[in-house]
């Protein structure tokens, strides 16, 4: 191949990496464009809030799922595990008395042991990703009923566990900007991910196990190990998940999650991370899930009724795939 | 009436790069067995899938039963009685004898939706029974032996009324019992008058089973003798003789050198049988033998990729436990697969990534990776070995082979390794880049690294080693010194299944 031609693709494919993120944002733009023309009531400061705080939880859990679908995995669990980490918060602090600090660790480490688990399944049993954790999912989701004893655990005895989510420390800055912690503490660990993914070496790892597993094997690295720590990772921010959740609520409800481990993975896929692993991004699934939020909220506000709205959804998950398999296929 | 069933002449085929088969002869008679031999890329399969439809000749003519014909499928292959046996049987295991013989020509019954068991029950024990094959037409395929599992491909390729049979390597997986079975329904065969072809490199079944013995070499069929007249030195000449370059022997290594690698009695099932090597500092050793003589398995053992059964690893005298690719690598180990694109390379990666991936955790600190630092020692590497690439951040399935071949070789320089593996270096690259590969080999020994070279290109093993080991069915069968070795002795010794 001419060293000319080598460098135009050279130039072309980051550019296509990158075309797919702003497609995804443009989406998004477009969208809000739309909603606002269609509704005066899409673009106030109260609407606006209003599907930030709604994306909160299920972004986080898109944030965790991203690095297990870059590697090629995949976590139907994490819904069902976030639902676990706020039953057992809510035992910690509730019943066992631990205090807001322990029991949100506490909470943290219930989720990222369901990780562990998968991940053990996953990397040492051999069992192939969609039933390990099709069967950690049921396993949790049961758990969650068995030690709540199907009863929501209520927080009031802890007030400011509430406050968590729903608190608005900012306020404190800019008086009168009444913008919850949650949407803060989302995109903090937006942030967060996006530097575990590509500052360290388990986000380095999980791209290369991803693009190619036995040739990554072969280079010397312990695959199976590292599979742990990722699926480890993205319980822990099922954990996490589960206690903004808990939070705004201000309860554990056992009956709750199922469901939403396919709105985070459809978020993740409409960011453009590929299924078959070896790219992503977390900025992608950041804007997956608004995708998603504005699209219920836009249509909520136009009168859609909800029945119809969950078939539009499902539409643009199919359209993000079909567009990321037409741009492997030309890449 | 001439009894000539194939006759082929003048074939040529060429793939992009490379001349597959040139001005090829071959003929098959009725009721004869016909072997066809050559080293492992002479072009045996090649000429074969000519006559089995699977590819297109570029030039040449094909004629059967003296009609000169095109065969541009396989069902037309199918259609003008021939049939092909192939190392990795064709057959579905989890259906019957009688289901495996008669797919794709099911008997039906009222409507041609539904299947006629008994029928075809019945008519499968009729062609077991008519080649005198004590097989039980109700029985799984997959709980039977290679060996007659063999049986039923053969009742199959008749019972499709075949009479141009072509067998690759039927007894690579028989016992010796079993081996005599074959020949007894070969003989039957041959007495209805099916013509068979035999590929095989087992020197004494040639001689015993076949009537006349092809010999393929480089893409041409250089001679066919009768197999009476033809002793086995003649057969391997025959099967190697080419003009070498002249070139000097590369000197040895000294006595002295101390050894880097030691294996001693390897075992992995029925590939690697009581294997011991020696390496020693500075040595480039070669891996020779034909294809399925445990060479790849061998290494790869070696390198923690598969599971041994037994035997022991010494590194620089320390015992070592290789029990996956990353206690290899530690040692100190690099291996470059086959396959590069497979398992060498992260293909939809960049240069940088794929030359750092083993050293991605040295490049770390606490889990922060250190970019500068990585692409520095990236962009030394690659200056060093002088890949050719754009840039660092050009993904590697853009470069040609020769480049891609050496990023791997970067890869393993980058983390220090000592003891380099190569399996087949130079497959799939050009004559130029070859040998620029060759030179970058004899320089990593004169740095001092130790070298084992896997390759079926037996000028290529001439060429780069100091010292050639040869493998026959999983078992080192001899050593030879650069200064004896010949392609005939490399030969002799990839054939000697008695070792």
């Amino acid at each position: 191949m001419e060293l000319s031609t080598r460098k135009t693709e050279a130039k072309a494919l980051p550019r296509l990496g990158a075309a797919q993120k702003l497609l995804a944002f443009a989406s998004l733009v477009l969208l809000v464009v739309v909603f606002s023309a269609a509704s005066s009531n899409f673009f106030t400061f109260d609407n606006i809030i209003g599907i930030l705080l709604s994306t909160a939880v299920i972004g986080v859990l898109a944030l965790g799922s991203t690095f297990v679908i870059i590697t090629g995995g995949i976590d139907l669990s994490v819904g069902t595990a976030m639902t676990f980490a706020s039953v057992m918060t809510g035992v910690f602090i509730t019943f066992a008395d631990w205090g807001i600090v322990r029991g949100v660790l506490g909470g943290i480490a219930a989720g990222a042991c369901c990780g562990l688990v998968s991940g053990w399944a996953v990397a040492r049993m051999r069992i192939p990703p969609f039933i390990a954790t099709l069967a950690m999912m049921m396993v949790t989701k049961g758990l969650s009923l068995v030690i709540s004893g199907t009863k929501p655990i209520y927080f009031n005895d802890a007030p400011a566990f509430a406050k968590i989510s729903m608190g608005t420390a900012v306020e404190r800055i800019i008086p009168g900007f009444e913008v919850p912690n949650a949407i803060f503490i989302y995109f903090g660990l937006a942030v967060a991910a996006s530097v575990l993914l590509t500052q360290t070496i388990v986000g380095r790892y999980a791209f290369a196990i991803g693009s190619n597993e036995e040739a990554t094997r072969l280079s010397g690295v312990q695959v199976r190990l590292w599979k742990i720590v990722i699926y480890t990772i993205t319980g822990a921010f099922s954990g996490i998940a589960g206690i903004m959740m808990a939070s705004r609520l201000n309860s554990a409800q056992p009956a709750l999650g199922q469901g939403y481990e396919l709105e985070a993975i459809a978020a993740v896929v409409i960011g453009g991370t590929s299924l078959s692993g070896g790219q992503g991004s977390i900025l992608g699934s950041v804007i997956g899930a608004l995708i998603m939020s504005v699209l219920t909220n836009g249509l909520r506000i136009l009168s859609v009724p909800q029945e119809w709205q969950t078939v539009i959804v499902g539409l643009v998950v199919l359209l993000a795939v079909y567009a990321d398999i037409l741009r492997r296929r030309n890449a | 009436m001439n009894d000539e069933l194939v006759r082929m002449e003048g074939i040529s085929k060429s793939f992009p790069g490379v001349q597959a088969l040139a001005d090829c002869r071959f003929e098959l008679r009725r009721g004869e067995v016909h072997a066809l031999v050559g080293e492992n890329g002479a072009g045996k399969s090649t000429l074969m899938k000519i006559l089995t439809g699977v590819y297109a000749k570029d030039a040449g003519t094909i004629r059967i039963r003296g009609k000169e014909t095109d065969i541009p499928d396989t069902k037309t292959a199918q259609r003008l009685g021939i049939a092909m046996i192939h190392q990795e049987l064709n057959l579905v295991p989890a259906l019957t004898v009688a289901q495996n013989i008669m797919i794709g020509r099911e008997p039906r019954r009222f409507v041609p939706l539904f299947l006629n068991e008994k029928k075809l029950e019945r008519e499968a024990a009729d062609w077991l029974d008519r080649l005198r094959l004590k097989l039980d037409p109700r029985a799984r395929v997959a709980d039977l032996t290679v060996a007659r599992q063999q049986l039923v491909e053969i009742a199959k390729a008749i019972s499709c009324r075949s009479e141009a049979l072509i067998m690759d390597e039927p007894t690579a997986a028989l016992t010796d019992a079993e081996i005599g079975d074959l020949f007894a329904i070969i003989r039957r065969l041959k007495a209805e008058g099916v013509g068979i072809v035999y590929i095989s490199h087992r020197m004494e079944e040639l001689k015993a089973i076949s009537d006349r013995i092809t010999v393929m070499r480089d893409g041409r069929c250089i001679d066919t003798v009768a197999t009476a007249d033809a002793p086995v030195e003649r057969i391997i000449a025959m099967m190697v003789g080419r003009e070498i370059e002249p070139r000097s022997a590369p000197a040895g290594v000294s006595r002295e050198a101390e050894i880097v690698l030691e294996a001693r009695h390897l075992n992995r099932g029925r590939a690697v049988r009581d294997v011991s090597l020696q390496l020693r500092k500075g040595e480039i050793v070669g891996l020779s033998g034909l294809m399925g003589a445990g060479r790849t398995e061998t290494a790869r053992a070696l390198f923690g990729a598969d599971p041994l059964d037994s035997g022991e690893i010494r590194v620089n005298g320390r015992k070592v436990k290789i029990r996956q690719p990353r206690d290899a690598v530690r040692a100190g180990i690099g291996y470059l697969s086959e396959d590069r694109k497979r398992f060498g390379l992260l293909v939809d990666m960049d240069v940088q990534s794929n030359l750092s991936l083993p050293s991605w955790r040295r490049f770390s600190r606490l889990g922060w990776m250190r970019n500068a630092a990585i692409r520095h020692e990236a962009g030394k590497t690659a200056d060093d070995l002088k890949i050719k690439t754009p840039s660092l951040e050009q993904k590697v399935k853009f470069l040609s082979g020769g480049n891609q071949q050496k990023v791997v070789i970067g890869k393993w320089l980058m983390r220090d390794c000592d003891i380099l593996i190569f399996d087949e270096p130079t497959r799939g690259i050009d004559v130029g880049a070859k040998a620029e590969i060759y030179g970058l080999l004899e320089s990593l020994a004169a740095q001092g690294k130790a070298i084992v070279v896997i390759s079926s290109e037996l000028p290529e093993i001439l060429r780069v080693s100091h010292r050639i080991v040869v493998m026959c069915e999983g078992r080192v069968t001899g050593e030879l010194t650069a200064a004896e070795a010949t392609q005939e002795a490399i030969m002799k010794l990839a054939t000697d299944r008695n070792a």
